[in-house]
């Protein structure tokens, strides 16, 4: 078990409602970003002088720009449906964890400034004025949120706490205080094209290695192309995918599959990230600059199609935004959906009997899938609602023989997050993504106990290296995540691939 | 006698005017306001039809509020609808003659009463028994509740215990109509009753009750699941491209 500096919360049989211990996170808050890496984003490096009318005014700015915002702040009625539906006051049972909790953190700032009610009875509505000890309540709290809109399932007009997190960071940056991970992490995307700096150089060697691999494994040439001008399709996957396990099998996964399918594709060293933490930090103007990369690659590369690589909130931004971001993506070819997921992709292949999946490959598995949350509830694959929960599990029935769904209440839209999501995917927030990942390991924990599973699937990066951080405090084993396409890899038997039971598996896929 | 009764012509002038003029204000600030991004809360539906739909869910039966928590689900939907009927029953004082369909559904408001008033009741209840409602609860939440049960009980009191001239306050409001100030009873129920009536109109477009509007302009409900297939823009993010 790995060693801990707080209480990891005891995994129960049945999910329990906490009672409120108000005050027991407000320590937790992460690094604030150096002045350097303010700069490089538009914002100014320390806090300003006049901070408390700057962070009025850009409230203003904000509220007079996304009707989310202004909406949910004057609508809550407190009515307490999401008070129980945050894995972070699960987990902590801190009640400014609770989503109107977190909320109110804001909301009592707005309605002292922008609401006649709280302008002339402050007392009587609960306004308050922006002091230093509120922002200090909204650096800690508003790093305890990962965005992931389970509230918003719950609440009767859908009031989405990430778009009040997103607010909050997006007023805190514009005044100086900044989170360190995100900050940076989206400086290195501009300056080298992915999360975690790897230049180009240094993709092409990976991917090169990755082809040897996968010929010794399966003696088939695999191409792993990056930078390939007149590819038909663009590959945008997180870059945890190029090196971190289990998201290099996923990575390989896709390579086979491409194989199969016969299209031509390519990796862009100038989009080497799929990931786009602008949203994290609700900035518009980054989320822009990051997404806009992708164009430039797609043009640059004269590419048809582009396709997504597992990840969750990348697939938010790329599913829903992408098109208001980047596009019209009027110059690819309009019979395929832009961006579509890899899963999508790879849901087709196999609907028309085009991969040879050989199931048994993978029964030393037994699995269960994780839906993340930013594919559950801020997006969609395939044509009809819902197919973002049906495609994924799909492809995991017709790679595996053995998968048990978790809780039902645990999944779908109702799926808890991994603790790790928003931006809280650093080692100085260890304590709250522990915290937090505990309902879906105690859902995990049931099924492994009741079902036998051993595994469970995943297609979002931060899911999967949170995962791997966190299971172990739970007397885990950190490698019971995996990536779907990883299924994929597995039971994949390549056109021309020697396998041991050549028959038996070609007799399967008949 | 007739002073009093122009204290409230004046009152109910005012406040018809503070709730619509603030209402109407509210409304055009929401949809004015741009949604720079896709944001339904997802699954969501891919069609018009379907997004109306999945508003009509949940303006007439809660269904997220269902989904969330059965308790106060049950409690509020008793206090809306029995707020519904008790409307409906009241538009006799304010049409004339009254319609078919107001008549018949006049036994049913009281039913809707009582329903308010005990669906109010447990909503209060909730905000003293379970601990994390109490802790989001402000001192407005309270008096809201207050407020509306009080209007409930003597709504109620007038109909079951001291009967007040239902006529004479039928005219009295026919007249505001046409700028008549005619002669309200003088009950002290029926007074506290329209006092309440009125202030909860002034407060309406200033306080949490501006969720009835919400709603309907919320982005993670009321928007269509489309967004490879049409690109959505605001105005201000066009601006963007430009430069
Ligand atoms: C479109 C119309 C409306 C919808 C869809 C709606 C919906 C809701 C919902 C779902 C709740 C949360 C559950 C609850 O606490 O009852 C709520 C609360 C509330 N509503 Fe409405 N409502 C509407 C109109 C109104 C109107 C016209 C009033 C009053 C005049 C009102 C007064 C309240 C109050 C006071 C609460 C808070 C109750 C509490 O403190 O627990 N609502 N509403
Ligand atoms: S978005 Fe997720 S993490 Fe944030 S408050 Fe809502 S449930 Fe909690
Ligand atoms: S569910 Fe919505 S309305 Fe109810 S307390 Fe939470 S945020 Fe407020």
């Amino acid at each position: 078990m790995a060693k801990a500096d707080f209480q990891v919360p005891v995994l129960k049989q049945y999910p329990e409602i906490p009672e409120i211990e108000p005050g027991v996170m407000a320590h937790s808050s992460p690094f604030k970003s150096k002045p350097q890496f303010q700069a490089e984003l538009g914002f100014p490096g320390e806090l300003v002088d006049d901070w408390q009318s700057k962070a009025i005014d850009k409230m203003g700015d904000l509220l007079g720009r996304y009707r989310s915002l202004r909406v949910y702040l004057d609508s809550c009625v407190k009515c307490g449906s999401c008070t129980d539906k945050c894995h972070y006051y699960l987990g902590t049972h801190d009640p400014k964890n609770m989503p109107v909790g977190r909320q109110d953190l804001l909301r009592k700032v707005y309605r002292r400034h922008f609401t006649l009610a709280g302008r002339l009875f402050p007392k009587l509505v609960g306004a308050e004025d922006l002091t230093e000890e509120v922002l200090g309540d909204w650096y800690s709290y508003f790093h305890q949120c990962s965005q992931c809109r389970r509230c918003s399932v719950f609440c009767p007009y859908g009031i989405d706490t990430a778009e009040i997190s997103m607010a909050a960071r997006e007023i805190m940056d514009h005044i100086g205080v900044g989170q360190k991970y995100c900050n940076e992490i989206i400086g290195k995307v501009y300056k080298i094209g992915n999360n975690l700096g790897l230049p180009g150089p240094a993709l092409a060697d990976t991917l090169e290695g990755l082809e040897e691999d996968v010929l010794d494994e399966t003696g088939v040439e695999v191409k792993y192309p990056l930078d390939q001008e007149g590819a038909e399709i663009l590959l945008v996957t997180p870059s945890a995918d190029f090196f971190a396990e289990p998201h290099v099998d996923g990575l390989i996964g896709y390579g086979k599959v491409f194989h199969e399918s016969g299209v031509s594709w390519t990796l862009s060293s100038h989009a080497s990230e799929a990931a786009n933490f602008g949203m994290f930090i609700g900035s518009y103007e980054n989320m822009r600059r990051v997404a806009l990369r992708i164009r430039e690659a797609a043009i640059k590369l004269k590419v048809k199609r582009i396709v997504f690589g597992e990840c969750g909130h990348a697939w938010r931004v790329a599913y829903s935004f992408l098109n208001t971001l980047a596009g019209p993506w009027d110059f690819l070819d309009p019979r395929y959906p832009v961006p579509q997921h890899i899963c999508e992709f790879t849901y087709g292949l196999i609907q028309e009997g085009k991969l040879n999946l050989d199931k048994s490959l993978n029964d030393e598995m037994v699995l269960t899938y994780h839906d993340s949350c930013n594919v559950a509830r801020a997006s969609r694959m395939g044509d009809r609602p819902g197919g973002q929960f049906d495609i994924p599990r799909a492809i995991i029935r017709a790679t595996c023989n053995n998968f048990y769904d978790m809780d039902e209440e645990t999944i779908r839209d109702r799926t808890f997050c991994c603790g790790g999501g928003g931006g809280l995917l650093t080692d100085d927030l260890m304590e709250i993504r522990v915290k937090g990942a505990q309902p879906r390991v105690e859902a995990l924990n049931n099924v492994m106990q009741e079902k036998g599973v051993t595994h469970m699937a995943a297609i979002c990066a931060i899911c999967k290296s949170q995962f791997t951080k966190v299971l172990p405090y739970y007397g885990m084993d950190l490698d019971q995540i995996v990536s779907v396409h990883q299924l994929v890899s597995n039971a994949l038997v390549l056109t021309g691939q020697e396998t041991d039971d050549e028959d038996e598996a070609a007799d399967e896929a008949a | 006698m007739s002073f009093l009764s122009d204290v409230y012509a004046g009152l109910f002038y005012f406040a018809a005017f503070v709730l619509v003029a603030g209402l109407a204000n509210k409304v055009i600030q929401y949809a004015r306001t741009p949604a720079p991004l896709k944001i339904p809360t997802t699954p969501a539906p891919t069609t018009k039809t379907g997004v109306a739909l999945r508003m009509t869910r949940e303006v007439v039966f809660f269904e997220s509020l269902f989904r969330g928590s059965k308790w106060t689900w049950i409690f509020g939907w008793m206090f809306h609808f029995g707020l519904f009927l008790v409307t409906l029953r009241h538009l006799r004082y304010f049409l004339d003659p009254v319609p078919l369909p107001i008549e018949m559904i006049q036994p049913f408001g009281i039913y809707g009463g009582i329903a308010m008033v005990i669906g109010l009741a447990g909503l209060w209840a909730r905000r003293f028994l379970v601990d994390r409602v109490r802790y989001i609860t402000a001192l407005s939440d309270h008096l809201i509740l207050a407020l509306l049960i009080t209007i409930g009980l003597s709504g109620l009191m007038m109909r079951f215990v001291v009967h007040t001239d239902i006529m004479r306050v039928k005219e009295f409001f026919q007249g505001l109509y046409v700028g008549q100030v005619h002669l309200l009873p003088a009950d002290p129920l029926l007074l506290l009753h329209l006092l309440l009536v009125a202030l909860l109109m002034i407060i309406f477009p200033y306080s949490k009750l501006l969720h009835a509007p919400g709603l309907f302009f919320s982005p993670s409900r009321n928007q269509v699941d489309n967004p490879r297939e049409q690109r959505h823009i605001a105005p201000w993010a066009e601006r963007l491209e430009q430069d």
